[in-house]
């Protein structure tokens, strides 16, 4: 039960049993909303929660440990393309399909793990880690975009260049003799499911020893190494599962809509995740959780009538959160309201408070 | 044997003026302020779209080159003045309000010009050498290349600005007390920047289909050759130039354009795991 007392600590916001209260509301809601909603809309609010999961690990990455990377969408991409190559070419159905998704996880984490190799060992840092992550994405997005030939497939999966690969199977979740297929409610409780399981999970590492650690490394890595930790080793853990859960989300879109495209990887959509996260507040996961989905449902909204003028505002928002609130909106307006509920009893400061104007690690 | 030769140094001549005309900009900006400009291929956009309206409107050639690089160095020094000047002492904010800037342009341009444009043809014809034909406006490319690198020079070791923007770049708050308006020095450079961006879709503009988005074209080549090269202009560019343009023209022969980049990429991760600090902080640890 240890482990449970760690969902509450210095390096996460509501620890306050109102908090929870809160919490255990929302997700009530969450779990009635498909009763009163129809399939096509709850459908839709499964594929904003499968986007929370990116900006959830880079929150991880850049907002705890201070390593700002700008791949997201690469591993997303790469995941989505593994999940297309690995189930199509296994004919994939049943709970096979969920193995897929895993290897499709694997292999993208494999790739973090050799780009976080050169680049953290490297000591590549601060800018020039997001500008290296950067390139990367725009040049998976550019060598996945010119594999329109036939020559370009692995096995029977094509990659069909500009236009994406088609044609993967949806995850299928065995249950009690029968399979499900998930899509509609079925799929909105399973991301539903994995996202409070990852969130919750993510609140357990970042108050935990380790997480106490990356924190440390983003206020100061030199400080860090003196005391004795090796701050690549956890500067790279903290990439892989970051990314990795880029690549759960880049898994389940695919499947969702049995369709990725290298549109996924490049610009503008590489910007969006760096943009939620931003917004909402790097340094603190319930925030990034709440104003990722936020911004996701209303450029989701304006998406309808344009596109152009949905991206716009998101460079503006990005713009003036930059030069008004740069630690978040949503994490500022948290905060403000929390130390008026505080008022008459005050505590102390926490130790480590963010670091949003300090030097970048 | 001779056609052969003059067509790989022709390659070699053409993938070198594009790495440094499109990283020339950028690395002005982030040698002297630590900024990693994110709008840099917006600024090299709106070299190329003033370059294209104005020889739609009569305007001769390299007068309208001209033009696309000044446009852009006053839109620099205008962005400079009203948002980057906030964020010096945040890198990494100044990158993402960069990023929020050049989004806000490309989609806007999508709205106001539309999704592609008639060109404006590559001048000055062809030449053969052997059975080859080269384009004769790519070696004027190459030129504007090793052009822009003298200027620097001459700029940053010959005058009065150069003297006081490299004792910006070393110490501001020295600079600062020995009387040099550093905020000035910043908001020139920034222009200098930006007219080089300009400069780079000016020369490039003849040579390319346009859309808005083509600002992107530049982009991968330009960080890489920035990483690359390190903080200091005068020293890293050039000789990343060099390398990359090798690696780069000996993929793009055997394996074509897009292993190109991906070599690109390889050999940049490759550089800063051996020298973090890029070719400049190398060669000047050697000097010391």
């Amino acid at each position: 039960m240890s482990m449970l007392r760690k969902l509450n600590g210095p390096q996460t916001m509501g620890n306050s049993r109102a908090f929870w209260a809160g919490f255990v509301a929302m997700l009530a809601i969450a779990l009635l909303y498909p009763a009163v909603s129809d399939p096509y809309d709850v459908g839709n609010v499964a594929y904003l929660l499968i986007f929370t999961l990116t900006a959830l690990g880079l929150s991880l990455m850049w907002g705890y440990t201070g390593m700002f990377s700008f791949g997201q969408t690469a591993f997303f991409g790469v995941a989505g393309y593994s999940y297309g190559v690995i189930s199509i070419n296994l004919a994939a159905s049943g709970a096979m399909t969920l193995l897929c998704l895993l290897g499709a996880i694997a292999v993208a984490a494999l790739f973090a793990l050799l780009l976080g190799y050169f680049l953290i060992y490297g000591r590549v840092s601060g800018v020039f880690f997001g500008i290296v992550t950067f390139a990367t994405t725009l040049a998976l997005a550019a060598f996945f975009g010119q594999t329109a030939g036939p020559e370009w497939a692995i096995g029977q999966a094509r990659f069909n260049g500009f236009n994406g690969m088609i044609g993967m199977p949806p995850l299928e979740l065995p249950w009690s003799g029968d399979v499900i297929v998930l899509e509609g409610n079925a799929l909105y409780y399973f991301v539903l499911g994995l996202l409070l399981v990852i969130y919750l999970g993510l609140r357990v590492l970042v108050n935990s020893r380790f997480g106490n650690v990356l924190v440390a490394i983003r206020e100061d890595p030199l400080r860090t190494e003196l005391l004795g930790y090796d701050v690549r080793k956890y500067q790279l853990v903290a990439f892989v599962i970051g990314s990795s859960l880029a690549a759960l989300s880049g898994g389940l879109y695919t499947a969702w809509g049995q369709f990725i495209p290298p549109a996924s990887m490049g610009l503008p959509a590489a910007a969006m995740p760096i943009i939620w996260v931003a917004f909402s507040g790097r340094q603190d996961l319930t925030a990034t959780m709440v104003g990722t989905f936020l911004l996701l449902l209303m450029f989701q909204t304006i998406t309808v009538y344009s596109q152009q003028y949905a991206l716009i505002l998101m460079g503006f928002l990005l713009l003036l959160t930059v030069l008004l609130v740069p630690s978040g909106f949503v994490y500022g307006i948290a905060r403000s309201l929390s130390l008026i509920g505080r008022r008459d009893k005050p505590g102390p400061e926490p130790v480590l408070r963010a670091g949003a104007e300090g030097p970048s690690s | 044997m001779f056609a052969e030769a003059f067509s790989i140094a022709f390659q070699f001549a053409d993938v070198f003026a594009f790495l440094i005309l499109a990283a020339a900009g950028l690395a002005i900006i982030f040698g002297m302020m630590g900024i990693i400009n994110m709008a840099h291929g917006e600024f090299i956009t709106c070299g190329i779209y003033v370059t294209v309206i104005a020889v739609q409107h009569g305007v001769p050639l390299p007068l309208a080159q001209a033009l696309g690089a000044v446009s852009a160095g006053l839109v620099g020094i205008a962005l400079e003045r009203t948002i980057i000047r906030h964020l010096y002492h945040r890198p990494l904010d100044s990158i993402l309000a960069t990023w929020g800037i050049s989004l806000m342009v490309t989609q806007g341009m999508l709205i106001v010009l539309g999704s592609s444009w008639q060109g404006i043809g590559t001048p000055l014809g062809s030449f053969k050498v052997g059975d080859y034909t080269f384009s004769a406006y790519r070696l004027v490319l190459f030129g504007a290349a090793v052009g822009v690198l003298a200027g620097l020079y001459l700029i940053f070791m010959r005058t009065g600005y150069g003297v006081m923007a490299r004792a910006t770049m070393q110490n501001a708050a020295m600079a600062k007390a020995l009387g040099v308006r550093t905020e000035r020095m910043y908001a020139i450079s920034f222009g200098l920047g930006a007219a080089l961006a300009g400069l780079c879709g000016a020369l490039y503009a003849p040579t390319m289909t346009l859309i808005p988005t083509m600002g992107i074209t530049f982009i991968i080549e330009s960080f890489v050759t920035v990483v690359v090269g390190g903080a200091n202009v005068l020293l890293g560019t050039a000789p990343a130039g060099i390398l990359l343009a090798i690696v780069r023209t000996a993929l793009n022969a055997w394996y074509g354009q897009i292993a190109g980049q991906i070599g690109l990429l390889i050999t940049v991760i490759i550089v800063i795991r051996i020298l973090p600090e890029g070719v400049s902080g190398w060669l000047s640890r050697r000097e010391r």
